[in-house]
């Protein structure tokens, strides 16, 4: 059993050795912008509360880091209501629509 | 001139204390003078590692606040004339030491030694980053490992803002000492490899410590592994990762345990 496993693994440097270079080409930069995430987070959900009530959890902010290409995913959770006046809702003058956001 | 050095690594557990005695032991094997500076302070080991654990009066923190003077804290090697312990504190916690205090240490000591070499805690809190403000010399000690190499490359980060000669524009020294290092994983590819991690952090290589149980062993018994058996192979790696710090040019290889006598004869020629 044991030398089967031996055969079927291959070795485990080479994966370490991407991982981490991955990792720290990312880490590097974000040093001088400590949190990006968090500030993203924090921006987007400004933008989306101003037109729609949106609990804090519900607005995930993730990245996935590629050796060349990075993906960033948002994923927000709408309550049912404000999916039916999203419509009428863009239609409207900023101000008014502000006033619904809120009640909503 | 004094040289200032910091043992660091970000990660606890990778071999911080160990190289801190033993390569303070062989820089006073080979004649200097030298004080090793425990920086853990509420958990010191320094003090057990070298054997020292039933000698400790006063430590670090009494120093910086005038409760006692350097030399009444500082004990003498009991193997070795030129190596001196500085212990940290136990009792008290990390937060008790200052930045001005830490600095008035360091003064004393470079006045009195070649060699002070600080022992850091694990972190990158106040602890470690106490331990490396003031140092001239940086050896980041880092196991094969990929937690470990995360940590190290985030030290040396740190190393280049936060210490004193890198807020003054120049560059702190800085040497990589891998522990632990197992060649014929290395060789399967079941672990990264001295380029991998060279590759990665960027840093010249001070010494390569193989995984050795006379490790333990040394520190089971209190002594540094390079006085607890000369011979051993992790000996011999810190032995010349010291000639190295001295400026001594010593080509690098690992050494291993089960050499033969006439293999270890022409190695050291080599050497």
């Amino acid at each position: 059993m044991n030398i089967l496993n031996l055969f079927r693994r291959g070795s485990s440097a080479p994966v370490a050795r991407e991982r981490l270079q991955i990792l720290l080409s990312h880490e590097r930069v974000a040093g001088s912008q400590p949190d990006l995430l968090a500030i993203l987070q924090a921006e987007i959900l400004a933008t989306i509360t101003r037109q729609i009530t949106v609990e804090r959890e519900n607005v995930r902010v993730r990245i996935d880091r590629g050796a060349t290409v990075s993906t960033l995913e948002i994923d927000v959770e709408i309550p049912h209501p404000p999916i039916q006046a999203l419509p009428r809702l863009l239609e409207m003058p900023a101000r008014e629509r502000s006033k619904l956001a809120a009640n909503l | 001139m004094a040289k200032v050095l910091v043992v660091t690594s970000g990660k606890g557990g990778v071999g911080k204390t160990t190289s801190t005695a033993a390569l303070g032991a062989a820089l006073a094997q080979a004649g200097q003078k030298v004080a090793v500076v425990d920086f853990d302070v509420g958990l010191r080991n320094l003090d057990l590692v070298m054997g020292a654990e039933r000698r400790v009066v006063f430590d670090l923190i009494n120093i910086t606040q005038g409760v006692a003077k350097l030399s009444q804290a500082l004990i003498r090697d009991k193997r070795l004339e030129s190596l001196y312990l500085l212990p940290a504190s136990q009792t008290r916690d990390k937060d008790a030491l200052t930045e001005q205090g830490v600095a008035g240490v360091i003064k004393e000591l470079r006045g009195q030694f070649d060699w002070v070499i600080c022992d850091s805690p694990a972190g990158i809190e106040r602890g470690a980053t106490l331990a490396m403000r003031f140092a001239d010399v940086a050896v980041i000690v880092t196991n094969p490992e990929v937690s470990s190499v995360r940590d190290s490359d985030r030290i040396i980060g740190l190393l280049d803002s936060k210490t004193e000669m890198a807020e003054k524009g120049e560059q702190i020294e800085k040497h990589l000492l891998i522990t632990r290092y197992d060649a014929r994983r290395a060789q399967r590819g079941d672990m990264l490899s001295i380029d991998d991690v060279l590759e990665i952090l960027s840093t010249p290589l001070l010494g390569i410590i193989p995984e050795s149980q006379e490790v333990l062993r040394a520190s089971n018994v209190g002594s540094p592994v390079t006085l607890c058996n000369a011979a051993s192979a992790p000996a011999r790696a810190y032995l010349d990762a010291a000639r190295r710090l001295k400026g001594e040019l010593v080509p690098m290889n690992v050494p291993t345990e089960h050499q033969p006598l006439f293999g270890r004869l022409f190695g050291r020629r080599a050497a």
